[in-house]
């Protein structure tokens, strides 16, 4: 198969993916800061659509349904996304620090 | 052979229509790996950069490639809603919680923990390698379409075999927004 012609096989999409999502989790697994983790979690979420809709693409019988669920995906990324960052604030309120290392305190 | 042909067998490939079919296809290739491209160089700023401008920057070029990705999977509709949501939503939200409350000036030097460095690099490569393995080796049967998916028939779906879940996500979002605005009020007032 010619690289001019990948953007055909299901299979890219599914390694693009999995590519996306190990550099979440690394992300995920590095990060010091509430902030740096939050944008490490968006681009597992975003694996993760890409995912559905590549097979949604290519074996599903109904392609509306993965779109729709993609949609889904993204309109709780963003509840997600605005719940951390009012986390992130709270935090930051009483801490003074988002830095995880200094949130070993469970009796905030 | 009249005029109109001979005027034609003088025109190169790409003018033609066959050949201008041929050109585009391998324009749509070259388009789709600039994106790939585009798409992982930007994860790789984003979960990489020393500075969480940059990494939310990154994130935003990495949404931008994932766009472009949606729309070579036969979904326009998805690739705007990308843009607009995590871009223009998602994006601007992370880079407010920066701006808020991550100040870079008392940042602590030194390791995140026993997981950063080797071990996390580790880590996600097992991770990653393990998908790769996955999406390589298994075959994945494709059943025949029933439709094409357009724009139309996701509102019709939307509004009438997924009403249910279009409300609950209605109500994820209206909880979404109460929540945040009574964690991020608690305290204020101190």
């Amino acid at each position: 198969m010619s690289i001019l012609n990948l953007h055909n096989s299901l299979t890219t999409y599914l390694v693009l993916a999995a590519i996306l999502f190990g550099m979440g989790i690394y992300g995920l697994v590095t990060r010091k800061t509430l902030v740096g983790m939050l944008i490490a979690s968006e681009l597992v979420l975003v694996a993760a659509s890409i995912n559905i809709m590549a097979f949604n693409r290519f074996t599903a019988p109904d392609p509306s349904i993965g779109q729709i669920f993609t949609l889904f995906i993204m309109a709780v990324a963003a509840a997600e996304a605005a719940i951390g960052l009012s986390i992130t604030i709270a935090v930051y309120r009483n801490y003074k620090s988002v830095d995880t290392e200094d949130l070993v305190d469970l009796n905030g | 052979m009249n005029l109109m042909d001979t005027l034609y067998s003088f025109l190169p490939d790409v003018l033609t229509a066959e050949g201008f079919a041929g050109i585009a296809d391998e324009a749509a290739g070259v388009v789709f790996l600039i994106m790939l491209a585009v798409t992982v160089a930007g994860g790789i700023i984003a979960c990489n950069s020393e500075r969480l401008v940059r990494a939310v920057a990154g994130l935003a070029v990495c949404f931008v490639g994932v766009a472009a990705i949606y729309y070579f999977l036969n979904s326009p509709f998805v690739a705007m809603m990308q843009i607009l949501i995590y871009i223009g939503a998602v994006c601007i939200t992370i880079a407010f919680a920066i701006m808020l409350a991550a100040p870079e000036d008392n940042k602590k030097p030194g390791p995140a923990g026993p997981l950063s460095g080797p071990l996390g690099v580790i880590t996600a490569g097992l991770v990653t390698f393990g998908m790769v393995g996955l999406a390589i080796k298994t075959q994945f049967p494709a059943m025949p379409k029933l439709n094409m998916g357009s724009v139309k028939l996701i509102g019709v779906q939307l509004l009438t075999s997924y009403s249910m879940v279009f409300e609950l996500v209605s109500i994820v979002l209206l909880i979404a927004i109460l929540g945040s605005l009574v964690i991020a009020r608690h305290g204020r007032s101190k």
